[in-house]
């Protein structure tokens, strides 16, 4: 094992893993984490814990991750190339392993125009790709970037990062993936996928040059709330391809629907991804919507969640 | 070369209130090239300083004079014989030459006049665009000419991130080119996306501390 995580464990286990995802708060009240926490408790088999997410400043991922350990439960540490250079981002991967966190994902991060502090100045010394490399080499020979001393203690993570089947160009997209691997990572988390055609393709050429084999393919899936957030969403948001049948469903559900339809369609979903062949789990990224996690989950018969 | 471009009035004019006499020092190097600090601009500023300070009932005498490059000490020292005339220098060359004048006259309050903005190309007439981070260790060999340290918002090396939008723009901006679409789209005409398909080790950045660059051949002459 290289972790010893839960997350791990099932995996190789050839469970059929669901990962969630627990935003921090714009603040540090812990209770919010915990009442977050409650709902997906049992529902998911581990929490992403988001790094200042669309640029915002929020509670760290590290501390919210370190405080989802205390409650027993199984985090995923999401670190972003954004703000932290190398030197930054070992110490705090060796702080969090030291708060038992044994999981992360490694991320290139939005932009820092999109958030609340647009004028800042960003990093990215290394990028998302070098930072899973670090991990590995931190992980497997337990050294340091460009040091051969060995250094005490034993670093354990199960190390993960997010592909976009959806972004031009979209013939590197399986390239990258690729790369990720011969980086080292052992999970990943895709964008939420609404195209299946398309998801299906890039499948097929993920398993023609045998990746499914090599890492963990988490496919992701977001809910869909009402037809005004399906519409911005194919409209505004970069990345993200939702195909027009896909809108028209969720425009046209009768007033009131929109919640009910979207649940029925990501249920659908979940059970067309549980039939690809190298996807092994579902990444579900409920975006202010914890408490409907448990519905979605049941209804996808995805309950009871498997232990180790 | 350098691109630079006029700052507010209203922040030149708070630098250089309460002296008496002004000199303001054109630049016939890049930032004349850019049409933000040569002697026609130097003109222009100096026309609208004297014009707004009269507004406000200020009295100030500006004056202009522009020496080739700021960046050349010999240019820069044809103001030596003029310096005493003045009890401010405004600059309208980039910040290299502002702290080249700033340098050789070290009792003179120098006050700058543009934002140096980027190493960038002369589009077409008046349209610059970013090239260059000088980030000292050129990496366009495998990018097919195309600077992913410059071009690309977060400076990857290892292909685009997850948030190019259609049309292969870039996530913080749909009206700029995703650099890495780009270094894609070109290697695959040349037939080299090999270039970028193994993992690009951490850069080792040569930007983090003043440059300073010493041609071999003329080390003996700068010896301590």
């Amino acid at each position: 094992m290289k972790s010893e995580s839960k997350l791990e464990k099932l995996l190789e286990a050839g469970e059929f893993v669901i990962t969630g995802e627990l935003g921090p708060p714009k603040g540090n009240e812990v209770s919010i984490i915990k009442e977050k926490a409650e709902m997906l408790k049992g529902n998911v088999d581990a929490f992403n814990i988001t790094d200042n997410q669309t640029a915002v400043v929020r509670m760290s991922s590290i501390g919210v991750a370190a405080l989802v350990v205390q409650m027993g439960l199984e985090p995923v540490m999401q670190m972003v190339c954004r703000d932290r250079n190398r030197i930054a981002m070992q110490s705090d991967i060796l702080g969090a392993t030291a708060l038992g966190i044994k999981n992360m994902l490694c991320l290139s991060g939005d932009h820092q125009s999109f958030g609340n502090q647009p004028f800042s100045k960003n990093v990215y010394d290394i990028d998302s790709i070098q930072l899973i490399e670090v991990v590995k080499r931190m992980r497997d020979e337990n050294k340091i970037l460009d040091v051969e001393e060995e250094m005490e203690g034993d670093v354990k993570l199960f190390i993960g990062a997010a592909i976009n089947p959806f972004a031009e160009p979209f013939d590197f997209r399986p390239i990258r993936l690729k790369k990720k691997v011969e980086a080292g990572v052992d999970f990943i988390q895709t964008q939420c996928i609404y195209d299946m055609k398309m998801f299906r393709e890039f499948m097929k050429q993920v398993r023609d040059l045998g990746l499914h084999e090599k890492c963990h393919i988490l496919a992701g899936v977001t809910p869909l709330k009402s037809g005004g957030m399906t519409r911005y969403m194919a409209n505004n948001v970069a990345g993200i391809i939702i195909p027009d049948e896909i809108v028209d469903r969720m425009v046209n559900a009768p007033k009131g629907k929109g919640a009910e339809e979207g649940i029925k369609l990501c249920c659908e979903q979940i059970q067309e991804l549980r039939e690809i062949e190298g996807v092994h789990g579902i990444h579900l990224m409920a975006i202010e919507w914890e408490h409907r996690v448990a519905e979605i989950v049941e209804r996808a018969n995805l309950l009871p969640r498997p232990t180790v | 070369m350098v691109i630079a471009d006029l700052k507010p009035l209203e922040e030149i004019k708070e630098s250089i209130k309460g002296y008496k006499r002004v000199l303001n020092v054109g630049c016939a190097g890049c930032t004349a090239v850019c049409l933000a600090g040569g002697q026609k601009e130097v003109d222009i500023l100096n026309a609208q300083l004297t014009k707004s300070f009269k507004e406000d009932k200020e009295s100030i005498q500006i004056s202009g004079y522009t020496v080739e490059r700021q960046c050349e000490m010999e240019f820069v020292a044809e103001l030596d014989h003029i310096k005493e005339q003045y009890d401010a220098i405004l600059s309208m060359a980039c910040g290299a030459g502002v702290q080249f004048i700033a340098e050789r006259f070290p009792e003179k309050p120098v006050f700058p006049t543009l934002n140096t903005t980027f190493i960038g190309v002369n589009r077409d007439v008046g349209w610059y665009e970013e090239k260059c981070r000088s980030c000292g260790d050129c990496q366009l060999a495998y990018t097919a000419g195309i600077c992913p340290v410059t071009r690309c918002a977060k400076s990857l090396f290892n292909g685009p991130c997850g948030g190019t939008q259609r049309g292969g723009k870039c996530e913080v901006d749909k009206d700029v080119a995703c650099a890495w679409y780009e270094i894609c789209e070109r290697l695959k005409a040349q037939d080299r996306l090999d270039n970028i398909t193994k993992v690009r080790v951490p850069m080792s950045w040569q930007n983090q501390k003043q440059g300073t660059l010493v041609l071999e051949a003329y080390k003996d002459r700068y010896a301590k």
